[in-house]
């Protein structure tokens, strides 16, 4: 048990560290700082242009995405030299933001189910930043229930014709494609009639509408489909083998370890530092379950590094990391205002305490408990997979979709 | 970096955990419950034979010299087992203080008999209802005698030696006292674990040895604390783990409205938030068998966090397995209780959580 570097490990550290330090974009570092949870803030230039110019230069040099193969872009590192990349880039990977939907889950599964000729297109174009990717899955009749999707395609010749809407697609507006699961067979099972696509978003017919969030922000959107067509080649797998294509992007969200998942917490401990209550026993307590949690997610983050670089493959323990990460994040909000008294419930800048860090953060939280897997479902993950507890009873499992009972056949 | 157990450290755990199973079945546990010995003598003498307990204690101390990343795992079995073995007091307290207070005539003279079993110790520290701090201690010594009244006192009875807090010239001072001695008196105290038996004991002009520098008692003791913190944590997951365990095997097999209990999703969640809170007790204990493992100076900040974090998975664990097994859970003839006294019994030696609560605050503010 040692954390410390090989002798190759530290030569690779060395490698990144000395790069980064000759290019990476000082000049936004302190701004990088204060860019809070879950969305880049930047205030002094361009967002996505920072983030394409980063992206770029690292593609120049070989780090752009190191985990992947070199004809696709990549460097073919190992996965502890890719952590070892992460620790190194350090707040620079915040300008990563627009690509990681694209890198981490749209790009494996490009990587897994396109012909050789669309990776090799595509891949270096997602990789060296000229592409954002976006995700088209869930819909408003269906979230956690993700094989409940309703948006339909239909073959015309060599084409498909989508109609349906999408909704929570994280930066759609920033997209260049996007990848579109929709229902192909109505009459089978509703895991069964599924069938992936990649969609170029400049095509006609796809209108986007920005959702406006609880926290006056938006990022989310909505995704109408109406009459788009889409060419049959670019369908990634079989008819009907839609469910299976989803799996490998799912999967591959999970394989995203390694980045730790911030919590506010050494934050918190320096807003107590300055009010002076570390000595209170009911902060100690509070703040002690809390750093003993942020501690336990790093902790078994570094388990699964280790696993991971001894060719285990990540398996469902991972869950746990948003899962407690995400609930984490809002007691510490919650716990942050409840110290600041009164002036807690001030937004304003230049007035809110620490820049209205933990104001921003509670009213944040909500979606980190919500998105790219419920607590709910992460526990029945956990429930299913990890411990072998049945699966739950699925009224809908061998009906027909077009006869699964909804809201509207209901008559609510 | 390579953050787990070594393939010869795991099969070294694979050993013991055999072992235990053969010989700490839950009868065994049982046993002791129902009698009035001190301890299990039987077991104590086969766990010793094998040297599992002496593995953090040096070779020229008549230890096995293996290291604590060893002693973790041995520690990680004995608590899934609920082993009734005095180790917490005797092996992972006193042996650990004698190892960084002890002169080197006293390591000689006590930690090859500690390595063998052959000699029990326990700690003395607590007297009054409260957690105890310097301020309370009652107990003293002078001229080299002891006197006071210890309350309670783990494996008092078990034990051959106690090293005893108490006030001294200087402050604080740690006092090796011979249990057989004059002036010593001892009698067993029921307690909530009774397979971890404690006693009162009262000392009266009993002789007794300074260990380490007089008025250094409490550092030390604090010290110690944070190294046994470590490998009780171990116990703590070992423990809250084979509660997981039963719970899972019992939602499993229990019939319900038709269908496993285990397939509903309030015992499936409520299962699962036992795993997220030992997957989190187990990593922050990882960290802190590093720090033990290399005496690095993140030790204080890595024990506060795994005996915070252990504390309270063994709590949920046991409390919630009682809670899947429904009214069978609160029967005596079912095992859940005792998991549920074990983890009051580990949650309360060595300071509580309030206690490590704000140590884990001031080291996380040291090490900021």
């Amino acid at each position: 048990m040692n954390f410390d570097d090989t002798p190759e490990e530290a030569a690779f550290r060395a490698r990144a560290r000395a790069w980064i330090a000759e290019n990476a974009p000082r000049a936004l570092e302190a701004e990088l700082k204060l860019s809070g949870f879950g969305h880049l803030h930047l205030h002094s230039v361009d967002r996505i242009a920072a983030a394409k110019a980063w992206q770029r230069k690292k593609f120049d040099a070989g780090w752009a995405a190191p985990r992947w193969p070199k004809e696709y872009g990549g460097a073919g590192v190992s996965p502890m030299e890719y952590v070892i990349w992460q620790e190194e880039e350090g707040v620079y990977s915040k300008l990563s933001g627009p690509f990681s939907i694209g890198m981490g889950m749209c790009g494996p599964t490009v990587m897994a189910w396109a012909s050789e000729e669309q990776k090799r297109h595509l891949l270096p174009r997602l990789a060296s930043g000229e592409d954002i990717w976006c995700q088209l899955f869930s819909e408003p009749v269906a979230g956690s229930d993700l094989a409940g999707i309703r948006t339909k395609a239909e073959k015309r010749g060599d084409e498909w014709v989508i109609n349906g809407q999408k909704i929570w697609t994280s930066g759609a507006r920033d997209a260049d494609w996007g990848l579109l699961i929709t229902r192909t067979d109505p009459t089978v099972a509703k895991h069964r009639g599924l069938t992936m696509f990649f969609l170029d978003m400049k095509s006609p017919g796809v209108e986007i509408r920005p959702i406006w969030q609880m926290n006056e922000e938006s990022v989310f959107n909505e995704v109408y489909f109406t009459d788009v067509r889409i060419p049959d080649a670019q369908r990634l797998g079989a008819p009907g083998q839609g469910w299976t294509v989803a799996l490998t992007t799912l999967m591959n969200e999970r394989m995203s370890i390694g980045g730790s998942m911030p919590t506010g917490v050494p934050e918190l401990f320096e807003l107590c530092r300055e009010l002076g209550v570390l000595d209170d026993p009911a902060v100690a307590s509070r703040l002690a379950q809390f750093a003993m949690r942020a501690s336990g997610l790093r902790y078994s983050a570094f388990r699964s590094i280790s696993a991971l670089s001894r060719g285990e493959q990540p398996g469902p323990e991972n869950s746990i990391g948003k899962l407690v990460a995400g609930t984490l994040m809002q007691e510490v909000a919650q716990f942050a205002l409840d110290l600041e008294g009164e002036a807690g419930l001030i937004e304003e800048p230049g007035l809110a305490v620490d820049g209205g860090r933990f104001q921003a953060m509670l009213l944040r939280s909500p979606a980190t408990r919500i998105e790219g897997g419920s607590d709910e479902v992460l526990r029945n993950i956990i429930a299913e997979r990890v411990l072998g507890l049945p699966a739950d009873i699925r009224v809908d499992k061998d009906l027909p979709f077009n006869q699964i009972p909804t809201a509207a056949s209901a008559g609510r | 970096m390579q953050f787990d157990f070594s393939e010869e450290q795991r099969a070294l755990q694979g050993e013991v955990r055999r072992f235990f199973e053969r010989a700490c079945p839950v009868s065994t546990v049982r046993a002791l419950i129902a009698s009035d010995a001190s301890h299990d003598a039987e077991l104590w003498k086969q766990v010793s034979e094998q040297g599992f307990l002496a593995a953090a204690i040096p070779e020229d101390m008549g230890g096995v010299g293996a290291g604590y990343l060893e002693l973790c795992l041995v520690a990680e079995e004995a608590g899934r087992v609920l082993a009734p073995l005095p180790a917490v007091s005797s092996i992972y307290q006193a042996a650990e203080l004698i190892m960084i207070a002890g002169s080197h005539a006293q390591k000689q003279e006590w930690l090859p008999r500690l390595a063998s079993g052959a000699t029990i110790a326990t700690i003395a520290v607590a007297e009054a209802v409260g957690e105890a701090v310097p301020e309370t201690i009652t107990a003293r010594v002078s001229d080299g005698r002891l006197s006071g009244i210890k309350r309670p006192v783990s494996d008092g009875l078990a034990a051959d030696v106690a090293i005893v807090v108490a006030q001294a010239l200087d402050g604080i001072g740690l006092f090796l006292v011979d249990l057989s001695a004059p002036g010593v008196e001892r009698r067993p105290l029921k307690a909530v674990d009774p397979s971890r038996k404690q006693a009162e004991i009262r000392f009266d002009g009993a002789r007794c040895e300074l260990l380490g520098a007089c008025g250094e008692g409490w550092a030390l003791l604090s010290a110690m604390r944070d190294r046994a913190a470590v490998l009780v944590a171990f116990e703590q997951i070992g423990g809250a783990q084979a509660a997981l365990d039963m719970a899972r095997d019992y939602a499993l097999g229990r019939y319900a409205f038709g269908r496993p209990i285990g397939s509903f999703q309030a015992i499936k969640h409520m299962l699962a938030d036992m795993y997220v809170s030992l997957e989190l007790a187990r990593s922050n204990a990882y960290y802190g068998a590093w720090a033990l493992a290399t005496n690095a100076p993140q030790l204080p900040l890595a024990a506060a966090s795994a005996r915070v974090a252990a504390i309270q998975a063994y709590k949920l664990c046991s409390a919630n397995n009682i809670q899947t097994h429904g009214g069978m859970g609160f029967t005596w003839e079912f095992d859940c209780h005792l998991h549920y006294r074990r983890a009051r019994y580990l949650a309360s030696v060595l300071g509580t959580s309030p206690l490590w609560e704000r140590k884990l605050v001031a080291a996380y503010g040291r090490a900021a």
